[in-house]
């Protein structure tokens, strides 16, 4: 298995290639639908925010990077995690409150982040992580490191001051930063149609003078190519990129939503779009994968989750006894 | 009508269905506010009732909707803003301190701002440590803002109404954990208003005198219930509203019962309860106490979100008993 999300280039490039963007949109899927069954039987507390059916998005985007290239995420951040490389068990852990969890416990869904991937963490706060990504950029650029930083974020978020002062900032000192919106036509009960007066979000792009592009979000193969542009860009010292991902998400924005600002037949079309059996197909056409392959990479992936839960779940509860100290980290003498 | 046992919701929103049918200036703006009823379901059906036109669900933009509210203020309406989380009212902490607060005093008195901007805080939901704040000292440290915590359904239907009528900025908070739950008192009908700056006695006793703000004054009435069996009678006080502060009642309790102890669920680091000790120690009634005044606080950390972690962080009803009696046998 691709233990390594590194680099990989075209999902349709090699077999290698076109497993890893199935194995890890499958791991995706099947982690929220994990974290929807722990959630159902009371294992997990707080709330949840799914990806469900933007599989694609962060999968394209991540198999344009390097590990150590950086992203910030969202409260809807698991997608971006695994598909940065995240550890399953570590993240079903922090889910469930163990001390060998992303964040020892303390931080949950919203706030997962591994610094061995290069993932600067969720965030709980819609365009809170815009201009940490923005200022990684300029970290990258002023130590030479020759990363990029990739803000994945909301359409929602687009709305946010934060957004346009990042956006304007890697802008005018050209960052190696590419800006992520995975819009999925809602923030919360808030429909792009309510909440922009444009109808391409990419448009936004032309106000700072970076290039806006849009992609099909339930494309692994569109999303990666735009993203593979954006990067190299990014790595000449061209600047960022908008990139808006066109997709949806399938479930309640979290638990307690009752999608009364929506219909159904909407969600069943968009369901009608999902990108995984989208890809299979393509793969297969292509001749890069057989369905029995597919087949395979799916149980796979099954089987991934079912062991990080199984051995999540027999792990040490975080204990509160530290937390006094988990505040600052430590001055060194 | 005594049997109207309403959740602080079904009593927020009842007391902003009244202000809307009072004044046509008075409208709700925020976040999912519309359609989906808030994201605590505190406005419900007003979208319905009352339009999207006094009902305006907006963008993501805590600082754009503030400032709207603002200038809509100071421009003849009467906005309530609902920030969805009081976390989030630090994206928009310009409009609150330095504009909204200031505008009174810094123009001569030329312009006012009667706005509240209504916000859910707290912790106890498991949204770890940017959905769950106490930020009641981050409001009561800015001179111009006035600060209402209502503990209870009933109590925040009248200061909510007060609130609305009242020609400056409101900062009303409101704890989550009291949204769906039913107070210990009926909710009056009709449109009375509680004055901001009067604290509430809750109950009186003789041995020790508890201040609390929002849900630990619920927290610390188990406590007292529990301990009067036991012989222990606590007086418990409810500020209601931190920005103007009631002491008054406060001297007079601790005149009774020589003891005195503060509970407040954010960080005892410069908490808003250490002005209620401040004030206390520069009283003359300073004199009556008998025993150190107690302090119980949230951890100097940001909330957690496993809750076996989460629980630790804030005062919980076993710690508040532990403390009270310690207090109370300790010191005679
Ligand atoms: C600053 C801020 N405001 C409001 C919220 C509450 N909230 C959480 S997610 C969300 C919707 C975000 O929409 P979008 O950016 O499109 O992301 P999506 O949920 O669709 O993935 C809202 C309003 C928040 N977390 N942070
Ligand atoms: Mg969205």
């Amino acid at each position: 298995m691709s233990a390594n999300p590194l680099l990989m280039g075209h999902p349709l490039a090699s077999t290698e290639n076109a497993r890893h963007a199935l194995l890890y949109m499958c791991r995706i899927r099947k982690f929220e639908e994990a974290v929807e069954d722990l959630f159902g039987r009371g294992m997990m507390h707080g709330t949840m925010h799914l990806s469900i059916g933007q599989e694609a998005s962060p999968t394209g985007m991540c198999m344009a990077l390097t590990i150590q290239d950086q992203i910030t995420s969202t409260h809807r951040g698991h997608g971006h995690c695994i598909a940065k490389g995240a550890d399953l068990t570590r993240m079903i852990a922090e889910l469930l409150g163990k001390e060998i969890g992303y964040c020892g416990g303390r931080g949950g869904s919203m706030h997962i982040a591994d610094v061995e991937t290069g993932n600067l963490g969720a965030n709980g706060v819609v365009g809170g992580g815009i201009p940490i990504a923005a200022g990684a950029a300029l970290a990258s650029k002023m130590m030479k490191k020759g990363t990029v930083a990739v803000s994945f974020f909301g359409d929602g978020a687009m709305n946010e001051g934060a957004f346009h002062e990042a956006a304007n900032l890697a802008a005018i000192w050209k960052l190696p930063m590419i800006l992520f919106c995975e819009n999925n036509k809602y923030g919360m009960s808030s429909s792009t149609e309510k909440a922009f007066a444009i109808d391409n979000l990419a448009d936004r792009g032309k106000g700072y003078g970076i290039p806006g592009v849009n992609v099909n979000g339930n494309d692994v193969v569109e999303v990666y190519e735009a993203a593979q542009i954006a990067v190299d860009r990014a790595r000449k010292g061209e600047g960022p990129t908008l990139i808006v991902a066109e997709t949806y998400r399938w479930k309640g924005h979290s638990r307690s939503d009752k999608n009364l600002y929506r219909t159904k037949e909407e969600i069943e079309e968009w369901r009608l779009l999902d990108p995984i059996p989208k890809f299979i197909a393509r793969a297969i056409k292509q001749k890069k994968l057989t369905q029995e392959q597919c087949d395979g990479i799916q149980q796979e992936a099954t089987d991934a989750i079912v062991a990080a839960v199984n051995e999540a779940v027999k792990a040490k509860a975080a204990d509160p006894a530290g937390l006094l100290d988990a505040v600052f980290k430590k001055v060194s003498a | 009508m005594s049997d109207r046992m309403l959740t602080m919701a079904e009593a927020v929103r009842e007391a902003m269905s009244i202000a809307f049918d009072e004044r046509p200036e008075v409208f709700l703006l925020g976040e999912d506010v519309g359609i989906y009823g808030g994201a605590f379901g505190v406005s419900g059906d007003m979208y319905h009732r009352y339009g999207s036109e006094r009902v305006l669900d907006t963008p993501i933009a805590e600082l754009g909707i503030v400032g709207a509210a603002v200038g809509a203020a100071l421009s003849g309406m009467r906005p309530i803003v609902e920030i969805q989380f009081s976390d989030f009212t630090a994206q928009a902490m310009d409009q609150i301190a330095n504009q909204a607060a200031k505008i009174h005093f810094m123009l001569g008195g030329a312009l006012h701002v009667p706005m509240v901007l209504r916000t859910p805080q707290g912790s106890g939901t498991g949204a770890a440590a940017q959905h769950s704040q106490n930020l009641e000292p981050w409001f009561a440290s800015v001179p111009g803002l006035k600060v209402v915590v209502p503990s209870n359904p009933a109590d925040a239907k009248g200061l909510l109404l007060a609130s609305i009528d009242d020609p400056n900025p409101v900062i009303f908070l409101e704890h989550k954990l009291l949204y769906k739950i039913p107070g210990r008192d009926p909710v009056p009908e009709g449109a009375e208003r509680i004055p901001l700056g009067v604290a509430k006695v809750v109950r009186e006793g003789k041995d020790l005198t508890i201040v609390a703000t929002g849900i630990m004054v619920n927290k610390s009435y188990e406590v007292c219930e529990k301990l009067a069996a036991e012989g222990i009678s606590i007086t418990l006080i409810d500020p209601r509203t931190i920005s103007p502060l009631d002491m008054q009642p406060v001297y007079e309790s601790v005149e009774k019962t020589g003891r005195l102890m503060v509970v407040q669920e954010g960080p005892a680091h410069a908490g808003f309860i250490n002005e209620v000790i401040a004030q206390m120690a520069g009283s003359s009634s300073f004199g009556s106490l008998i025993a150190p005044i107690k302090r119980l606080a949230g951890m100097n950390i940001p909330i957690p979100y496993a809750p076996q972690l989460e629980k630790a962080a804030v005062p919980q009803i076993e710690d508040i008993e532990a403390a009270a009696r310690e207090i109370v046998k300790n010191w005679r």
